[in-house]
């Protein structure tokens, strides 16, 4: 079986950083998978790498992209494309520090979403064709039933609020929202439940399965929680210094030595 | 005047201060400065022409002494405790403003005894004998020194009992003054309605015939204006607050009586106006017309362009060489006809010409970000005014020459005549197209593409990231707004007859990018707002405006009330919801912690 995202011998160099060192990754579909590491592994830039936005390095006007390697996402080739069309092809992300749209409403926020799903332009607009009310009146429906995923979290009089008046823990389940929205196959979660209190982050990690289960959804994460990695993940690979260290089952990374001396550092007799 | 007094209530500060003296000093001196700056750019003695109430006061005057009572009121400001809800001025806050506006007024008599002896006059031109005159009375400057630092104290003690007085009575007297002011300033305007509905005993009873109020007439309409500010204050604003706060059907409600309203008052309105307030309104629609445009490019999509003149540009030299006889190059030419098939002919060509300036300006830059978009879009701007000014395209759009002798647009089967010289049919003429525009602008910014527009103005990284084709959507923004420019530069060639490059300058982009922000970014009824205000009574960049003496100044105070505005309001007069949202979020943040729904919300999630 051919996997849904199989990236091979991906690298990117910021300068005299190496930040990602020729990393081979697979996801099948239907997958929750977690990718853990120590700060600065380069976990983020590889979501980027996957999104289409890795940060402009200013020496050229070109759209940054990876150094070496693909990312082949159901057959198509994704490494250069534009994080838009990566967004069309079915792949969904949130954002470490929240970024929601922050001056349009909850219900805004879900809806525009799933502007890469539609397609009225400027004509059935100003005409306000049937078809224009009708797809206006679905994506109002799709991103309804999104938020109301979220159970009454995002629900009722919270549509109409601007995003930026949401609790934290509610901004991050809005990104999510959006990030379903968009009607993906696979969804990017860059560590979900940061910043959340306990009973937030036990409410996230049923939300994770429940994106599986109910939705039909691939999710790869980037998580420091360990409950929560332990929870949802079928699969966890750690990255450092911007190359796999280990994968396989929670239990078995928990207890592999590469990824203990990773967070913790060599044993100082062991060195000796 | 109004927004100035008001909105320099002053912040928190310390509670009840005791006078300062460094301070009082220092405020008198400002505005003795700004006296001076007011005598030395000649606005006092050019104003002086304008009579507004027979034979007291002229608008020269208003010019000059607001100074004290402003400078008194914020001198006295600084003693009010930001708790105390006013009601009666202390003795100290009158005596500080009293002080100021003398401190003021000494320096201004210091700066006339000084200019008097003509030692200025080489730099500053306009510091002639006549400004001395007007300063003295033409009773020598022993006079003046009484007037400017007695009459100057009591304005300047007006000012500082303002400032402690209650704020309804304070409502009520700006109130009184702003609108006296206002039927002065527009006299013309008044004058026109009240004669051609039949009032025209009232206008009489209000205005001289050579110009000017009516001594008798302007204290009627102060009492009346000051009782209604009196009765309704902060009614305007609390219905807006109301009408805002309803919910769907309610709120649809009320927009279709408004739209309603304004569409009466377009179709009636210049049936009542001269010609002379009808070009006034000509103008204020053209440049609204080219507003809305740029509202939907910099309002909704966020790309501060500043080459939108190049735009205006393409429609009005497309019509021109197409219409005219004398165009170099194409014959033979068209009649801008709408009931025959040449005109909307014409209309296509112009679309189609905006349509690829849009697409041609627009794609090389559209990668751009902010003050990137912003600096290559004026260059752009510029370089179509030297392509049509060019030796290379001259034997097309006439060079420097320009097209001349374009005719009028018509109506042929109605037998109705559009040209410059019956501004009425121009006004009726905008007037269309800008009830497209309006329709338009609306039905987009609560479209699909009116969402994206919304996301890439608030972040265009995660906009792209959530499947958004950012240089479509930019460019579809850029693209509608040209058409609209390009609309309003088919209106301009008809109106005025004639297209030079000169008319197309830079300044033209600038002005209409203050039309906007003054009136209130994104939102239709405040570049309506911004229109009125800035070319109806301003003046366009070479259209006069009510206050024609504004002319020579017209720069000078666009720039004072940009920078005002910016202060003060960034928001701009009549703002949309969620711009003043963005611009004001600190603000917002600390209400919605205020917010009940909130509070209960947060307490259930820790629970």
């Amino acid at each position: 079986m051919t996997s849904m995202l199989s990236i091979s011998q991906l690298a990117k160099k910021f300068g005299g950083l190496q930040a990602l060192g020729g990393i081979d990754f697979q996801v099948d579909e239907g997958e929750i998978v977690s990718v853990i590491g120590p700060n600065g592994a380069g976990k983020t830039t590889f979501f980027n790498a996957i999104s289409g936005m890795l940060p402009s390095t200013g020496s050229s006007d070109h759209r940054p992209v990876p150094d070496t390697g693909s990312i082949v996402f159901r057959g198509n080739d994704i490494t250069s494309l534009p994080p838009s069309d990566i967004t069309k092809l079915g792949i969904a992300r949130t954002f470490q520090n929240v970024r929601l749209f922050p001056n349009m409403t909850v219900l805004e926020n879900a809806m525009v979403a799933q502007h890469c799903r539609t397609s009225k332009g400027v004509w059935a607009t100003i005409f306000q064709t049937p078809s224009f009310r009708r797809e206006e009146e679905s994506i109002e429906r799709r991103a309804k039933e999104v938020l109301d995923f979220f159970g009454t979290r995002l629900a009722g009089y919270r549509h109409e609020q601007p995003a930026f008046m949401l609790s934290y823990a509610n901004r991050r389940r809005l990104e999510i929202a959006r990030a379903i929205a968009t009607d993906p196959a696979l969804v990017l979660l860059d560590e979900p439940t940061a910043g959340m209190n306990p009973k937030e982050t036990l409410e996230l990690t049923g939300l994770i399965t429940r994106m599986r289960d109910e939705l039909g959804l691939t999710v790869v994460l980037i998580e420091h929680a360990m409950p929560v990695v332990r929870d949802v993940s079928d699969r966890v690979v750690v990255l450092d210094h911007g190359v796999q260290i280990a994968e396989g089952s929670y239990e078995d990374v928990s207890t592999n030595e590469d990824v203990i001396e990773a967070y913790l550092g060599r044993d100082a007799e062991a060195t000796s | 005047m109004a927004t100035v007094v008001e909105s320099a209530l002053p912040g928190p500060e310390l509670a009840k201060a005791a006078p300062n003296p460094a301070k009082i000093a220092r405020r008198g001196l400002l505005g003795g400065l700004v006296g001076a700056f007011v005598i030395a750019i000649g606005m006092f003695q050019t104003f002086d022409g304008r009579i507004l109430i027979v034979p007291v006061l002229s608008l020269g005057f208003v010019a000059l002494y607001w100074v004290p009572v402003l400078f008194g009121f914020l001198a006295s400001s600084d003693l009010r405790a930001p708790s105390d809800p006013g009601g009666r001025p202390s003795v100290a806050q009158v005596a500080v403003g009293a002080s100021t506006g003398a401190l003021a007024g000494a320096a201004v008599w210091l700066f006339g005894l000084i200019f008097s002896t003509g030692s200025l006059s080489d730099i500053f031109i306009r510091l002639t004998e006549r400004a001395s005159e007007l300063l003295t009375f033409g009773r020598g400057f022993g006079f003046a020194l009484i007037v400017l630092v007695g009459g100057w104290a009591l304005l300047g003690a007006i000012g500082g009992a303002l400032a402690g007085a209650s704020p309804r009575l304070r409502h009520a007297l700006v109130g009184a003054v702003v609108w006296t002011f206002g039927a002065a300033v527009l006299e013309l305007v008044v004058e026109d309605v009240l004669d051609e509905v039949g009032l025209s005993f009232v206008s009489r009873f209000l205005y001289e015939i050579n110009g000017g109020m009516k001594i008798p007439g302007a204290i009627v309409v102060m009492v009346l204006a000051g009782l209604a500010s009196w009765a309704f204050r902060g009614g305007f604003s609390r219905a807006r607050t109301r009408i805002r706060n309803l919910e769907g059907p309610a709120r649809r409600k009320y927009g279709l009586i408004g739209g309603a309203g304004a569409l009466v008052v377009i179709v009636v309105l210049p049936m009542l106006l001269g010609s002379l307030v009808n070009e006034l309104l000509a103008n204020v629609a053209l440049f609204l017309l080219m507003g809305l445009g740029l509202n939907i490019v910099i309002g909704y999509a966020g790309l501060l362009d500043l080459g939108y003149v190049a735009f205006f540009a393409v429609g009005a030299y497309t019509t021109a060489i197409l219409t005219s006889p004398i165009s170099p190059r194409f014959a033979p030419m068209l009649t801008l006809d709408f009931t025959t098939i040449d005109g909307w002919i014409i209309f296509g060509t112009v679309l189609l010409a905006a349509t690829l300036a849009g697409i041609l300006i627009g794609t090389p830059v559209i990668r751009m970000r902010g003050d990137y978009l912003a600096i290559v879009t004026l260059g752009f701007g510029e370089i179509v005014r030297i392509l049509f000014l060019s030796d290379w395209l001259a034997p097309t759009f006439g060079g420097a020459q320009g097209v001349r002798q374009i005719p009028p647009a018509e109506l042929g089967l109605v037998g109705v005549e559009i040209a410059g010289i019956n501004p009425q049919s121009i006004v009726y003429f905008v007037a269309v197209f800008v009830v497209i525009a309006v329709y338009v602008s609306y039905r987009l910014s609560k479209s699909r593409l009116g969402r994206a527009w919304s996301a890439l103005r608030e972040d265009e990284s995660v906009a792209e990231a959530m499947g958004i084709d950012t240089v479509k959507v930019k460019l579809l923004a850029f693209v509608i707004g040209a058409i609209l420019a390009s609309f309003a530069g088919m209106v301009f060639a008809v109106k005025v007859g004639s297209v030079f490059p000169n008319s197309f300058a830079l300044l033209v982009s600038i002005i209409v990018l203050v039309v906007v922000i003054v009136g209130g970014m994104g939102n239709i009824p405040g570049v309506a707002v911004g229109a009125l205000v800035l070319i109806g009574v301003l003046g366009g960049p070479t259209q006069p405006g009510v206050l024609q003496e504004f002319q020579e100044f017209k720069l000078l105070i666009y720039g004072a009330l940009l920078v005002f505005m910016m202060l003060k309001r960034p928001e701009g007069l009549l703002p949309s919801v969620r711009r003043s949202r963005e611009l004001h979020q600190d603000e917002f943040l600390q209400d919605a912690w205020l917010d009940p729904a909130d509070a209960t919300e947060s307490d259930e999630d820790r629970a």
